[in-house]
């Protein structure tokens, strides 16, 4: 037993081991169990049993293994549940079939804790299942990789805990019902499979990211979980380029948490941000990912935005700001992944390198395609070219054209401000 | 949330078992791959650092050992959703010399690092 003074809310320690050990546990159990839906109710039941036992009989010494072990027995109770009942099918003479699946289970008992790491990619890439909708991912993943509680993860998605809750049994019955086996994607269907797992991750990150000033404390929370989840994912496939470019990209934004919004919660352009409040430890991890995604080869779409965010990372000032290799990795990114968004930050970065004409001809560029019409930072950064081109009245109307666009307040504020001149 | 854990300890007079540094360094694994620990080192002997002190007006610098009696063993910065679960990390860690090093006693201090969230409107 561990003794606490002032013993801690046991229940608090409950949760926290909960939230250390169920993905384990869950993944250890769906290879048991060979279902998803049913091994994460069976690992829930032994948090029960925690929650029960420990305030009681005190916190025991080595509580993971603690709550793997009751989690297992539970998994072993239910397959002999199973067993006798196919036995009792059997004798009436019925089923044949099903008697075959259950293969003997110390075995796989044995097994288990060597498959760990296989087991927590089979548990990402079932939560991140095609069949499922991004909602239904993104509530999976928290759940079940993330260990986060419904009432949690509700929270911060701005929403009810009973719409949570449904989407999670939706998304159960839906992996049942399409007879989802727990196992990795064939070879050729893994860079589509993973690119589906990092699109949710960075979903993640990019809700908590988006918290708007005043938001529950939970939402930019979001962003520490999902780079959580994105450094356990790079420990389980260290080979893939992708998955340390996206955990690169989230630590380096991360990186800048605290300086995107003023006192008042007003949003601070990266340009304008006291680079004395970006966290170094962050940036240094997130240069370390990147590092490991340039050594395995060519970087896809999520290297190439971690490349960008270190250029920002790597000056200390804004001058110090190397807009050519910006520049150069938005024209990379525009290959991989061509978006019109890319192009107009192509044409920012440009502008800063070769100068406003140099930009201003891409942006125009994009106009003439009528790309990004209803797009209030295309105006915006439109109008910052003129303005640096001494372009004033021209530039106004781009601030004023910016402001009329925006659907964010604070953003209206700043660009009519520049429209007033 | 990011805590910061020094590890003040006093040493027995055996080396450290071989055993104990295969734990630690597993249970650092698991720790990196879980992706709460950030950042850990250890710390030399304070026989290589020095005392910067200021009091009644001076400054004092003073090289070591300093006079305590334990010393400062190592760091680690930890990211976690909660302090249970910081807690629960540095208890592991505590209780792998417990039990793999007879005569060792030491503390460990989990102290929490500043973050946004503790500027956080009520």
């Amino acid at each position: 037993m561990t003794t606490t003074d002032s013993a801690p809310d046991v229940r608090r320690v409950v949760e926290a081991v909960y939230r250390i050990e169920s993905a384990r546990i869950i993944a250890a159990l769906a290879r048991m169990v060979r279902d998803v839906g049913l091994a994460e109710e069976l690992a829930q039941d032994a948090l029960v049993v925690a929650l029960e036992q420990w305030p009681a009989r005190g916190v025991p010494d080595d509580p993971g293994p603690w709550l793997m072990a009751t989690a297992k027995h539970r998994a072993i109770d239910h397959l002999r549940r199973q067993e006798n009942y196919r036995r009792k099918l059997a004798v009436v003479g019925r089923d044949v079939e099903l008697a075959e699946q259950t293969s003997a289970e110390p075995d796989i008992v044995d097994a288990l804790d060597d498959h760990i790491g296989d087991d927590l990619l089979r548990l990402i890439f079932t939560a991140c299942h095609p069949s499922l909708t991004t909602e239904s991912q993104v509530a999976l993943t928290l759940r079940m990789l993330g260990g986060l509680r419904t009432d949690e993860i509700a929270r911060a998605f701005l929403t009810t805990e009973a719409t949570v809750s449904q989407r999670i049994l939706r998304a159960k019955k839906t992996l049942a019902k399409e007879g989802v086996r727990f196992e990795l994607p064939p070879p050729s269907e893994v860079p589509a499979r993973l690119a589906a797992v990092l699109g949710t991750i960075y979903l993640i990150f990019n809700e908590g990211y988006s918290a708007a000033a005043g938001d529950d404390w939970s939402r930019p929370q979001l962003c520490a979980d999902a780079i959580r989840l994105g450094r356990v994912l790079a420990g389980l496939l260290p080979g893939e380029a992708e998955v340390h470019g996206l955990t690169a990209l989230m630590e380096l934004q991360a990186s800048r948490m605290a300086a995107r919004t003023d006192a008042d919660g007003r949003p601070v352009l990266l340009l304008d941000q006291d680079r004395r409040r970006w966290d170094r430890l962050l940036i240094r991890r997130g240069l370390t990912a990147l590092a490991h995604a340039e050594e395995l080869g060519t970087l896809g779409p999520y290297g190439l935005q971690a490349a960008i965010a270190a250029c920002h990372a790597r000056a200390l000032t804004p001058a110090e700001t190397d807009w050519a290799r910006i520049a150069a990795l938005y024209q990379l990114l525009s290959h991989v992944a061509p978006s019109a968004v890319v192009d107009l930050n192509r044409a920012v970065a440009v502008g800063m390198a070769d100068g406003p004409a140099a930009g201003l001809e891409i942006v125009d560029g994009l106009i003439a395609r009528g790309e990004l019409a209803a797009y209030p930072h295309l105006p915006a950064a439109r109008g910052e070219l003129l303005e640096r081109l001494g372009r004033g009245a021209e530039a106004r109307a781009e601030f004023a054209r910016a402001a009329a666009l925006t659907r964010n307040e604070t953003e209206r504020e700043l660009f009519a401000r520049r429209a007033a001149g | 949330m990011r805590y910061v854990m020094l590890l003040e300890a006093t040493q027995p007079a055996t080396p450290p078992p071989a055993e104990l540094m295969a734990a630690i360094i597993k249970l650092g694994e698991e720790a990196t791959a879980a992706g709460v620990l950030l950042d850990n080192a250890g710390l030399a002997p304070s026989q290589a650092g020095a005392k910067i002190t200021v009091t009644g007006g001076g400054l004092s610098v003073t090289d070591g050992p300093f006079a305590e009696t334990k010393e400062m063993i190592s760091y680690a910065v930890y990211e976690t959703r909660t302090k249970e679960e910081a807690v629960e990390w540095a208890s592991r860690f505590m209780k792998l010399h417990r039990d793999l090093w007879a005569g060792w006693e030491a503390e460990c201090r989990l102290l929490k690092v500043m973050g946004p969230e503790d500027f956080q409107q009520p």
